[in-house]
């Protein structure tokens, strides 16, 4: 008995430095060569819904970073004793926990915010992220691999979220941070003045897809690895 | 020590240990933050009436005044000037701003014989009187709620807000917008003859700048139907129950 659990010691990989090479790439792949929604195509829906402003967009990130790191954390800790046969339950459960919680702290603290994000913030629930990187990252990797996991990607959907809302509320409203950066629409000043108007369009969702569309494009003619040949 | 984690027992232990643990969690994180919620809940119905009434920030008028000079704005244009109203005789009480419609609604529905509370604000901004008249209604999907007050004949309406739950972005949820709200303003809610007749949000109504003001209408959203519909009943019988206790002001 003394010579096997011996063996078991011996076994055990050797430790890793906090931040590896591998560890950095799980924080820094879903930025950019593997985001979420530009690559993997995942969490369209929400990117479309709350990026007509910088604002909500930046909290949408944060709480789906909160949600994201600690329900990867959390799973990953459970991942040995959660029943295989109501794992995507619990990993449900984790998700609406995480979530509830966040929406109750942005009302108490910021009301006119969870007002503004309204049901997008119970959306979070139904991010295809979420679930996605539970099932296929938390569950079969350790505590710190699947935190960073969790950050990097809703960091690289949180990326991409604050780029589009940039865009579009620039050229949409005008604005940032709802700043009047180009000058006052109603009394012609800045670039009004020559003549400029909002692009009304901008502030609706089909141009969300559009922009992330152009982003996309941008993304793969910089990187060809990227393209998928058909 | 491997558990067998494919048991049916251990299933349900874990099942049962989990909604333990995760009820109890958000329990307590819901009771920790809920003086907080009702406190900001109380600022947003400060502003909400102070809206009604006209009063909004100084900078953008589609916004409402900053929540941290709600208080300090509603005891200074309303204070205690808040009435509960049943039937036709009205009581003086600051309990009135706790009245909530939903509520009243809900016993009304129960007991047919009940006396329902109606709460009314009176406000006043530069010498002029403000009746704020608080509804509640039914939009497409969930909930309507608004804000409409009443010049001192009980004739004209002098400012509205509304604000729904989960109307459709873009078609309902546009009851909230300055081009639907303010088109109440300057409206008549009684006909020619005196008689309470309300507002219908009309479609078809060919007066997009709203310049009939006597025609008891006003211009309806495209591709909102039921939120405008929603919107003419709440406001309809938001301000008839009120009617009893108006004609004995008028007299």
């Amino acid at each position: 008995m003394a010579e096997v659990t011996e063996e078991k010691v011996k076994v055990k990989e050797p430790k890793e430095p906090l931040f590896s090479k591998k560890n950095k790439k799980l924080l820094t792949d879903p930025l950019a060569d593997n985001n979420p929604i530009t690559i993997q195509v995942l969490g369209i829906c929400s990117a479309l819904a709350i990026t007509a402003q910088l604002k909500p967009s930046i909290v949408m990130a944060i709480s789906v970073i909160f949600v994201m790191g600690v329900g990867n954390v959390v799973i990953s800790l459970m991942r040995n004793i959660i029943p295989s046969k109501i794992r995507i339950i619990v990993q449900l459960i984790v998700v609406a926990a995480l979530v509830i919680i966040v929406d109750q702290v942005l009302k108490a603290f910021a009301y006119t915010l969870s007002k503004e994000l309204s049901v997008f913030i119970g959306l979070i629930i139904t991010n295809c992220i979420i679930m996605g990187r539970f099932e296929a990252f938390a569950l079969g990797n350790g505590v710190w691999k699947s935190f960073l996991d969790g950050i990097g990607n809703a960091a690289g959907y949180g990326l991409l979220l604050v780029v589009v809302a940039f865009f579009r509320e620039l050229l949409g409203s005008g604005t940032l941070f709802g700043a009047k950066v180009l000058g006052d629409p109603i009394e012609k000043t800045g670039l009004y003045s020559i003549g400029y108007e909002n692009n009304g369009f901008m502030v609706l969702a089909p141009m969300a897809l559009i922009t992330v569309g152009i982003i996309i494009w941008v993304q793969r003619s910089r990187n060809k690895a990227l393209i998928e040949d058909h | 020590m491997a558990i067998n984690t494919d048991k049916n027992s251990y299933t349900i232990l874990f099942a049962i240990a989990m909604v333990v643990v995760v009820g109890s969690l958000l329990a307590f994180t819901a009771s920790s933050l809920k003086g907080r919620i009702d406190a900001n809940k109380r600022t947003e119905k400060q502003q909400n009436i102070l809206f009604a009434m006209g009063i909004a920030d100084t900078e953008d008028p589609n916004e409402f005044v900053p929540a941290e000079k709600a208080q300090e704005l509603f005891d200074q244009y309303v204070g205690d000037e808040q009435y509960i109203i049943t039937g036709s005789t009205a009581q003086k009480t600051t309990d009135a701003f706790d009245i909530e419609v939903k509520k009243e609604n809900d016993k009304l529905k129960q007991d047919a014989n009940y006396q329902r509370k109606m709460p009314l604000f009176i406000g006043k901004k530069d010498g002029e009187e403000f009746y704020v008249v608080p509804m509640r209604g039914n939009g497409l999907w969930d909930a309507i709620w608004g804000y409409v007050s009443l010049d001192k004949e009980f004739k004209t309406v002098k400012g509205a807000f509304f604000d729904h739950k989960g109307e459709t972005p873009g078609l309902g949820a546009n009851i909230k917008e300055a081009y639907f709200r303010d088109d109440f303003i300057g409206e008549s809610i009684l006909d020619a003859s005196g008689n309470y007749k309300g507002i219908t949000v009309k479609k078809g109504n060919g007066d997009p700048k709203n310049e009939r003001k006597n025609d008891n209408a006003v211009d309806a959203l495209a591709g909102a139907t039921i939120t405008g519909d929603g919107v003419t009943t709440m406001v309809k019988k938001g301000i008839k129950m009120y009617q009893p206790y108006f004609e004995t002001l008028k007299k």
